[in-house]
């Protein structure tokens, strides 16, 4: 088999495996739920700096639980399975690239309740939208390659957020920076800088996570 | 392995040159001690990269060991950058822990330090040492040349408080005077060594512990 079928194949294993533990993404829905109502009861009304970064960090905290557990959930015998079949690299990309629609389709999912329960405040949508891209790029790069580290170890939920944390800290400050300024007006060309760099991180996780990962899996 | 030893053991022996302070008059003699120790945090880590980096090529259980301990020396060196550098800001900037999340420079480093305890508790969750090992390089790679990325380019992109960024110049370009600079070059390379030496007996002590269970590296 050449190299995009497999990647197909692996790509629709992820979609359907999740298809068959709906449980598992509707606790993530509801999860995403009760952050957002927790935020629009507890602030009541928002400012708008304050309605972007706790838009980010139910983001956040919603990948975590939603990206992380892509390692976690498989057991020891279909990963080795898998490992006989695909190449390592194949793996970790069709992951990510699964986990970034997933959490593409959550941060959407999350602006609609957002909007629904503290109303909409974004000027420069555009801007706003690129950033959730890739800011889904970044989170599902980065947590589908923490939680591969991580699920080797023992404890491994907190593992993955003290893991993927500091390294997520930089990538939220420039989402966050490029979400406030798009919050009063256009401002597409003074994020575009920001948007560019952010880019080539996401590309840099991605790359280095294919050299490392196929050193992880054998045991 | 030997050969490892000996570098280090030779090192410690170039220890003497340690206390290298040269009094000059106001704060800028904090230069010769929040600089280097910055540099030595940077160094020491990226050996242990090299290590880690080793360690994945060739399966030896030493290199780990290498890795972890410079990364040990590393974070005391960075938690003496902070305390150097708080007490650097209280006289420059006016304040000592206002600025500490506000800078961007401070952040990244504040960044690696988080990196690296959350590095030593990745390796406190695996029991099996060839598996922790394994997985704590990678995850060492992983993390470190990310913080590279954000300690030397993110400052660049932003305003900053803190000299070599946003626009202020480093310190090089217009104060280092010669007499300085001959003491802040072996400043530099007398807190590496410092940190190498430190390193060393550490790892000397992990191996020491290895041979007295019989555990073959």
């Amino acid at each position: 088999m050449n190299h995009s079928k497999v990647f197909v194949a692996l790509l629709r294993k992820e979609v359907l495996s999740e298809w068959r533990n709906k449980y598992a993404i509707s606790g993530i829905l509801l999860y995403l739920l009760s952050i957002v109502m927790l935020i629009a009861f507890t602030f009541e009304t928002t400012d708008d700096r304050t309605w972007m970064v706790m838009f980010w960090i139910a983001i956040l905290f919603t990948s975590v639980n939603a990206v992380a557990k892509s390692f976690l959930q498989e057991s020891e015998g279909r990963q080795y399975y898998m490992y006989t079949l695909a190449a390592p690299q194949l793996i970790i990309l069709s992951k990510m690239v699964y986990n970034t629609l997933l959490m593409l389709l959550l941060s959407s999912i999350a602006l609609l309740l957002y909007v629904v329960s503290l109303g909409y405040p974004v000027a420069d949508s555009l801007s706003f939208l690129i950033a959730m891209l890739l800011g889904a790029m970044s989170f599902a790069a980065t947590f589908s390659m923490i939680s591969a580290i991580a699920g080797k170890a023992s404890n491994s939920a907190t593992l993955t957020a003290i893991l993927s944390f500091p390294i997520l800290l930089p990538v939220m400050r420039i989402l966050i920076r490029i979400s406030l300024r798009a919050l009063p007006q256009e401002s597409l060309q003074v994020n575009a800088q920001d948007m560019l760099y952010l880019l080539a991180l996401n590309v840099f996780i991605v790359v280095l996570a294919l050299i490392l990962f196929p050193y992880l899996w054998r045991d | 392995m030997a050969v490892v030893l000996l570098l280090y053991t030779f090192t410690a022996g170039m220890l003497i040159d340690v206390p290298a302070r040269f009094v000059l008059h106001e704060t800028i003699r904090n230069l010769f001690f929040h600089v280097p120790v910055w540099f030595t945090m940077i160094l020491l880590l990226l050996v242990s990269l090299i290590y880690s980096t080793l360690y994945l090529r060739h399966g030896k259980l030493a290199y780990d060991i290498v890795a972890e301990q410079l990364a040990k020396v590393a974070v005391v060196f960075g938690v003496l950058g902070f305390l150097t550098g708080a007490l650097w800001g209280n006289y420059t900037w006016g304040d000592t822990f206002s600025w500490l999340f506000a800078d961007t420079k401070i952040l990244g480093a504040f960044i690696g330090l988080l990196i690296y305890v959350a590095y030593f508790i990745l390796r406190g969750s695996v029991p099996d040492e060839e598996k922790r090992a394994r997985i704590s390089s990678v995850y060492s790679i992983f993390a470190y040349i990310l913080l590279i990325v954000f300690i030397f380019v993110i400052p660049r992109l932003t305003d900053s408080l803190h000299p070599g960024n946003g626009g202020n110049p480093a310190f090089s370009t217009y104060d280092l005077d010669n007499t300085m600079r001959l003491v802040f070059y072996p400043a530099v390379f007398a807190y590496f060594l410092t940190g190498c030496w430190i390193a060393s007996q550490l790892i000397r002590l992990r191996i020491l512990h290895y041979r007295k269970h019989n555990i073959n590296i």
